[in-house]
């Protein structure tokens, strides 16, 4: 399972809730050197998007400075039922992606 | 393979001997105050940054740089009039001076993001948030690190 996702299942109309999302990545910083010098290529996750029944609420440029495995929570007003789809895409063609839904009320 | 302690003091020594300005210069593997300022110049052009609304929780010790948990939250009421565009988090001292862009709108509800941050050394952290007047607010936190990352060896 690449990502996990915590959306709440239901929500007042007009509400405010949390998303919180985790995506397995190694967030390789190309900084580091193994044991023998060789630097060790960059391979990170550069973009991170949010849409809520296809419209963007949420976007973030993520830089080698975030955490190996990318953990993001943010907050959207509850407008209405549909889908969340979250999307991932990073260094070497990287692309994830993933969605949850919600009724709202 | 690093330069050796005697390799590096031969080559200093050589120059000096010639007289001549040294020629290899050592990229310095950190952002500095300087690289950290044109970062931030970078996102607000020439506008005038403020100090406050922002707010940045962040641990002021942390054991292990790999990750720090970080909250930053923006006082706005979130209309559509008044909101928080985007928020923008900096460090004074990993090889890069860029943390993360965050975007919001109108929708987002309340002006707040959470993640996770590599910290490469005992350092400063900045936040920018940028309102919907195209106002620039910041905030800086001070976080002591006692096990630094990014540029450990790999085993």
């Amino acid at each position: 399972m690449p990502a996990l996702i915590n959306v709440p299942a239901k929500a007042k109309r007009g509400g405010v809730i949390e998303i919180r999302t985790l995506t397995s990545h190694i967030m390789e910083t190309g900084f580091r050197h193994t044991v023998d010098g060789k630097l060790v290529p960059r391979d990170i996750i550069t973009s991170f998007t949010c849409r809520y029944n296809g419209d963007e609420i949420f976007r973030a440029d993520l830089f080698p400075a975030i955490a190996a495995n990318p953990y993001l929570s943010f907050f959207t007003v509850a407008k209405e039922s549909g889908k969340f789809e979250f999307e991932w895409i990073g260094d070497n063609g990287y692309s994830s992606t993933a969605s949850a839904s919600i009724i709202v009320e | 393979m690093p330069p050796t302690r005697r390799q590096f003091l031969s080559l200093a020594g050589g120059v000096t001997a010639a007289g001549a300005i040294p020629i290899v210069t050592l990229h310095p593997l950190q952002a500095t105050p300087a690289t950290l300022n044109s970062a931030i110049r970078n996102v607000v052009g020439e506008a005038q940054i403020r100090n406050g609304r922002v707010k940045l929780d962040i641990p002021p010790l942390v054991e292990n740089g790999n990750t720090v948990p970080m909250t930053v939250s923006v006082a706005s009421a979130m209309t559509a009039d008044d909101h928080v565009k985007s928020i923008h988090v900096f460090n004074e001292k990993n090889p890069q001076p860029n943390i993360a862009n965050f975007y919001l709108g109108p929708s987002s509800g309340r002006p707040q993001v959470s993640t996770r941050i590599r910290l490469a050394d005992t350092q400063k952290v900045v936040a920018i948030a940028r309102l919907s007047d195209d106002t620039f607010w910041q905030i800086a936190a001070d976080v002591v690190v006692t096990l630094a990352a990014c540029t450990e060896e790999m085993n």
